[in-house]
């Protein structure tokens, strides 16, 4: 028997707003999140942030109105739980103040979200050089500013976070930028398309302007990243630009190149996935309502395939309305009638997403880098050694992982099996790799906390 | 640990939060993380691998595990998903993870 209607792990947008559509129906909710508070990384403490840290923009402070609207009796939001364990009925295994616990439903939405791409170059670990991200975290979480910091890599997302930097008075040193004049050609087909999201092309564009202005040194075309630390711990940043060798000395390196699916717990959960192309990466098989081929579950947001915030808010909305429409809630007339919106939305949201992916792929030579850099930062694998197993006749994620222990640290490959693949697939265009296998606890949990947890329910596996 | 931090905080009001590192006393505003702690306070290693590469918080979301420090004894704590509190002690970690509690030395 099923403890309440529709768990929901992850509060960020897809979550969020899944949560109210659903609870607004009837259902009773409880949504997980591992962080203190709702949001998720896009929407970060904005609830704590209303009356200040304005330099985190408007597009930002949006974010306050799905939380608000987390307020309703029919929904428990738990923070700081980290779902570790997913089970057919289904069946959802959670830990919170270091005790772990079992909760049935009879549905469950998975909304984790997505993760930075690994920007794997010799140089990566040191202290001093972090996703560009991370530092936005502190800037929402912390109210820290990136201190003479260079911002390497591709994406809107490096826009604008220099942006909020400039903004809050502590613009960048100089963005290093990968993209090349040929990726940017070979985009401009997808630009018809991508007018249906005009706002968001306009605010890409007033964030450049903005870079611009602010006189912000700019290299384009970059490549052969490579960072080393000084003797006071600053970064010494080279790579090449313009035909030449740069340097550049930093306090921060922050690097980016786009986001990616965090696919651990769908594919423990045994949903289908697939490689899409076009954005570099697994993504779980899901219909237009976000329904799976695993009874029970739905997925939404960039965990389901990126499109950002506002493609997750119209997409948990959906997800919200089927899961209302399988409980015997909405008739699914209503429920289409009802969703007209959200596809709507969905489809403004997602239209300038092949112009951006075209536009800022993540170059080779971070996607397979050089035999110098380390690959797996748990255990210090680098990419000459799983390059020399590849040799050696080492397939797959599985294999490389046995012979290496790459991928076998506490991160469980969520900072190597992206480049783990690029390394797999260098010279095999045509070659499929599955992607690896992800199984329970799908984050690391004490043993003394899997000892108390009473045995759930028998069920069949 | 003179390494000067790589960020710039700013001076917005609110309480403070004491706390110690490695025994040093240190403080940092209240509500935020142990990791943006320790990154507001130095721009140093907080953790070192086996083969005794310096690393720190890297990621602060929770996937890449690089901010493990000691917390109130507890190792392998992931800095950037615990609050930091009042009174806590926090060391940082060298060498292998350790099964059974404390920092290895």
């Amino acid at each position: 028997m099923a403890e309440v209607d529709l768990i929901i792990i992850g509060a960020g947008p897809a979550g969020m707003s899944a949560a109210a559509f659903a609870a607004r129906g009837g259902l009773q909710v409880l949504i997980l999140d591992e962080q203190p508070h709702p949001g998720g990384q896009i929407y970060r403490n904005v609830a704590q942030n209303r009356s200040k840290r304005g330099f985190l923009g408007q597009a930002y402070a949006a974010g306050t109105d799905l939380v608000d609207a987390l307020d309703h009796p029919h929904i428990t939001l738990l923070t700081g739980a980290t779902v570790w364990r997913l089970d057919k009925g289904p069946q959802v295994t959670w830990s919170r103040g270091a005790k772990s616990q079992t909760t049935s439903a009879a549905h469950v939405l998975l909304a984790t979200g997505a993760q930075e791409r690994p920007v794997p170059f010799p140089g990566w670990t040191l202290p001093g050089v972090m996703p560009a991200g991370a530092a936005q975290i502190l800037m929402k979480t912390a109210g820290m500013l990136p201190k003479d910091a260079v911002l390497a890599g591709s994406g809107p997302l490096l826009y604008l976070i220099a942006a909020q930097m400039i903004d809050a008075g502590s613009p960048p040193q100089a963005l290093v930028e990968t993209q090349t004049f040929p990726q940017m050609l070979s985009a401009t087909p997808h630009l018809p398309r991508a007018l249906f999201g005009l706002p968001t092309l306009r605010k890409g564009l007033s964030l450049i302007a903005k870079i611009r202005k602010a006189a912000v040194p700019r290299y384009t075309a970059a490549s052969g990243f490579h960072a080393t630390t000084t003797e006071s711990g600053n970064i010494l940043f080279s790579f090449r630009a313009n035909g030449r060798d740069q340097r550049l000395t930093c306090g921060l390196l922050l690097t980016h190149q786009g986001v990616i699916p965090g696919t651990h717990i769908t594919r423990a959960a045994g949903i289908e996935h697939y490689w899409n192309a076009a954005q570099g990466a697994f993504q779980p098989e899901h219909d237009l309502w976000g329904a799976t081929d695993q009874p029970g579950l739905h997925v939404a947001g960039d965990g389901a395939g990126i499109g950002g915030a506002e493609a997750a808010a119209s997409a948990g909305e959906l997800a919200g309305l089927n899961i209302l429409c399988q409980s015997g809630r909405l008739s699914s007339d209503t429920r289409n009638q009802r969703a007209a919106r959200a596809r709507a939305a969905l489809f403004r949201a997602r239209a300038i997403r092949p112009f951006l992916d075209a536009a800022y792929p993540p170059p080779t030579d971070i996607l397979a880098p050089s035999d110098n850099t380390i690959v797996c930062r748990c255990e210090e694998v680098s990419a000459g050694a799983i390059r020399q197993a590849i040799r050696e006749g080492a397939q797959g994620h599985r294999q490389i992982k046995t012979s290496l222990r790459c991928g076998m640290g506490p991160c469980q490959g969520r900072m190597c099996d992206a480049t783990l693949r690029g390394l797999l697939s260098e010279g095999k265009a045509s070659q499929p790799i599955s992607p690896p296998r992800a199984r329970s606890p799908i984050k690391p949990i004490a043993l003394g906390e899997l000892a108390a947890l009473s045995p759930p329910q028998e069920e069949p596996a | 640990m003179n390494v000067a931090s790589r960020f710039r905080t700013l001076p917005e009001t609110g309480d403070r939060v004491q706390f110690t590192l490695d025994g040093a006393p240190a403080s940092a505003p209240a509500g935020v993380t142990v990791a943006a702690a320790l990154l507001a306070h130095s721009g140093a290693w907080t953790r070192q691998t086996v083969k005794g590469a310096p690393r720190t918080a890297y990621c602060m979301m929770g996937v890449c595990f690089d901010c493990l420090v000691e917390v109130d004894g507890t190792p392998n704590t992931q800095a950037c998903m615990t609050l930091l509190r009042e009174g806590m002690t926090v060391r940082r970690q060298t060498g292998l993870r350790d099964l059974n509690g404390g920092h290895c030395g």
